[in-house]
């Protein structure tokens, strides 16, 4: 392995980086005493590192092409993931030990931590919303955040004008996301792919604007304040429980989410979702109502965001037109496209690397962008479908005696 | 009897090109009817046309499905509403569902005959329960006899040519058509898959009560399975007739041939 061209391949790749990162991490200029540093320690440091690197590369890249022989080969090319899931005898035991885990959570970890959860967990919900449009149904929104925006402000404003409880603003908001999920399906049911991207987007940015700058509506940048947090009535919450109730409540709503999610799926419309992203033109022509299928796709994507914004807005009791921006949606599709597009423990592990892991490593966020765009690239070279990929669940038949389908992985 | 399908003056123009010329095209039940021509001649816009993915310039499209026979107009149907109305069709280039499985790819087919809906799918009530259990018996059912049962788990992707065009037919026949359109069914098929083919159609037609439309250039196959024949070419209707009249039809011959064999 080792070979002579081995070496040169890497001692040529350490060159060409030594001499494109020279101006930078070379050459220093001292504009107060007017002289040019030159730090040569550092040429060595990246000579060494990109020396290093380029083995690591090639060997990720040799081992990723034996890995696709095998695949042709008929070899088992399932994730962890997948044989995990397959393997019952582990899947219900770590199924149990994750559900206690959450719910002992709050009762161990601090306040900060108990917050960060909610946020990821929210994350959770927005990203199973969009998995219904872009991973089942294939179409790429990147105006996401609107919906999570018309929830948030639903809850807001019908509570400053009409003091509305939580607990009514909750199925409002989700049902006025659906409503604007097919608001804006309607215009965008003839476009596709990258044109329908940059509609979505577009969307996305209006609906922002029109938040920001319509100040009699929704009081401009400023925003909203003292928006009541989720409560029982009639019981008194320390902050410290108001944020575990919360906790509480959003773990529920991300399970009920998980359980809808899971039968919309697994089910005639769920199907038609996933015929209607393989072929568009042979779907209609199956009989399958592509107007509707797509604004089911939009309306229903668009619950999830509307109900976290109504929690988003209860749990900060704050919100201004600053955290519906265009990089929410690009956050949120992360989600979805590094988990595992049409995954539901695809968007749940996605979730928990994108929005758990730059919490915790605060102390580097400077380079946090770089991470992930590092991240991203690798993951289109090594796992383009995700980390967990493949993980649709298929019809298996097993047997005319029954006629039962049983649901497998596949 | 009059015909499960009757085309009259049917024209298409897309921008300057006239892909369709007043074609006259009908089909009485229980037929197989092909339809040829040159490529570009328009036979698979005819077949988008009547199937409501192109609407046409001019022309009437009417269907009479059996045993009722009350007339229907096509014209601005879209293409889902004429599927469930009982025209079902293939693609000259395979359309399958690639990373469905070959069970799914015939549910799909199934799916504008079922009823449930979002609340059902999330409630998964008794009669879903009821309609699912059924839908796989009924694809299942398909998939035998098309003979295709032994790849009932495989992703469509991974089929040999032959049988991903088997299942198309077989995702066809799953929306209960009268009417099946078959678009070049045997192109890039091998002599033995071809033979399989033809059997297959005609059991279809005698087994199901389902008639047929095929476009195809296989001439061997059109020849021995077709009791009427309409050759178009330039969009124009240029013979119709049984397979012996069309053999000797010299329109058609020249057509094929070119102008040498005047010659
Ligand atoms: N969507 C379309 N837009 C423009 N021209 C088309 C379209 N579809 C087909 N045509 C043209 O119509 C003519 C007939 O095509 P087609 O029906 O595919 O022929 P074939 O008989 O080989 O199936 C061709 O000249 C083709 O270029
Ligand atoms: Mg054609």
């Amino acid at each position: 392995m080792l070979t002579f061209t081995e070496i040169k391949r890497s001692f040529l790749v350490s060159v060409w980086f030594m001499f494109l990162t020279f101006p930078i991490m070379v050459i220093r200029v001292n504009t107060i005493e007017n002289v040019v540093i030159w730090r040569w320690k550092n040429m060595l440091f990246v000579g060494a590192g990109s020396f290093v690197l380029s083995f690591v590369w090639r060997f990720l890249m040799r081992r990723k092409e034996v890995g696709s022989k095998d695949a042709e080969a008929g070899g088992t090319s399932k994730s962890i993931f997948q044989r995990f899931m397959e393997e019952k005898r582990l899947y219900y035991p770590a199924l149990g030990a994750i559900s206690v885990i959450v719910v002992l959570f709050p009762l161990v970890f601090s306040m900060y931590q108990v917050n960060i959860m909610i946020s990821g967990l929210t994350y959770v919900m927005l990203g199973l919303g969009l998995n219904i449009v872009i991973g089942l149904a294939g179409l790429l929104d990147l105006g996401y955040v609107a919906f999570y925006a018309v929830g948030a402000y639903a809850y807001a404003l019908l509570n400053y004008h009409f003091g509305v409880s939580f607990w009514i603003a909750l199925p409002i908001g989700a049902g006025l996301a659906a409503l604007f999920g097919i608001i804006l399906g309607f215009p965008v049911l003839r476009l596709r792919g990258d044109y329908l991207a940059i509609v979505t987007l577009g969307f996305g940015e209006i609906i922002r604007l029109i938040l920001e700058n319509w100040n009699e509506f929704s009081f401009g940048p400023s925003g909203i304040a003292n928006i009541p947090r989720p409560a029982i009535p009639g019981i008194e919450f320390t902050l410290h429980q108001n944020t575990i109730f919360i906790y509480y409540l959003v773990v529920l709503l991300v399970v009920f989410t998980i359980f809808v999610v899971n039968r919309l799926q697994d089910s005639r419309i769920g199907r038609a979702w996933i015929a209607l992203r393989e072929d568009e033109v042979a779907c209609q022509a199956m009989g399958i109502d592509k107007t509707k299928t797509k604004l089911t796709a939009f309306a229903l994507g668009a619950t999830w965001a509307g109900m976290a914004g109504v929690v988003f807005a209860g749990k900060t009791t704050f919100i201004n037109p600053a955290s519906f921006t265009i990089w929410e949606s690009v956050m949120i599709l992360c989600i979805v496209v590094l988990g595992g597009m049409g995954s539901i423990l695809g968007v749940v592990v996605g979730a928990g690397f994108l929005i758990l892991i730059p919490e915790y490593f605060r102390a580097f966020s400077e380079y946090r962008m770089l991470a992930f765009g590092a991240a991203l690239i690798l993951m289109m070279v090594f796992r383009p479908g995700g980390i967990v990929s493949g993980m649709r669940k298929t019809y298996q038949f097993e047997g005319i005696e029954n006629g039962e389908a049983s649901d497998k992985k596949a | 009897m009059e015909p499960i399908l009757e085309v009259n003056n049917l024209t298409m123009d897309f921008g300057g090109l006239r892909a369709l010329d007043r074609i006259d095209i009908d089909v009485k039940e229980g037929e197989i009817v092909a339809l040829i021509g040159p490529n570009g001649a328009g036979k698979t816009t005819f077949f988008n046309c009547i199937t409501g993915i192109h609407p046409p310039t001019k022309g009437e499209m009417v269907i009479r499905r059996p045993p009722k026979r009350n007339p229907q107009r096509l014209n601005g149907l879209k293409p889902n509403h004429v599927t469930e109305r009982g025209l079902a069709r293939t693609f000259q280039n395979i359309r399958l569902f690639p990373s469905m499985t070959v069970l799914e790819n015939v549910m799909i087919g199934r799916h504008c005959r079922l009823r449930a809906g979002i609340a059902g799918a999330i409630f998964r009530n008794r009669a879903t329960r009821q309609e699912e259990k059924q839908l796989v018996r009924d694809s299942y059912g398909v998939l035998e006899k098309i003979g295709l049962t032994r790849y009932v788990n495989e992703l469509a992707m991974n089929l040999p040519y032959g049988e991903q065009r088997r299942l198309e037919i077989a995702r066809a026949m799953a929306t209960d058509p009268f009417l099946l359109l078959l678009d070049e069914p045997a192109a890039g098929m091998n002599p033995r898959e071809t033979e399989s083919l033809d059997e297959l159609i005609v059991k279809i037609r005698d087994e199901e009560q389902i008639s047929i439309l095929l476009i195809e250039h296989d001439m061997k196959l059109v020849m021995s399975l077709s009791d009427r024949i309409f050759v178009v070419d330039y969009g124009k209707k240029i013979a119709e007739g049984t397979p012996e009249e069309i053999r000797n039809n010299p329109a058609v011959i020249k057509a094929y041939l070119g102008e040498e064999v005047d010659a």
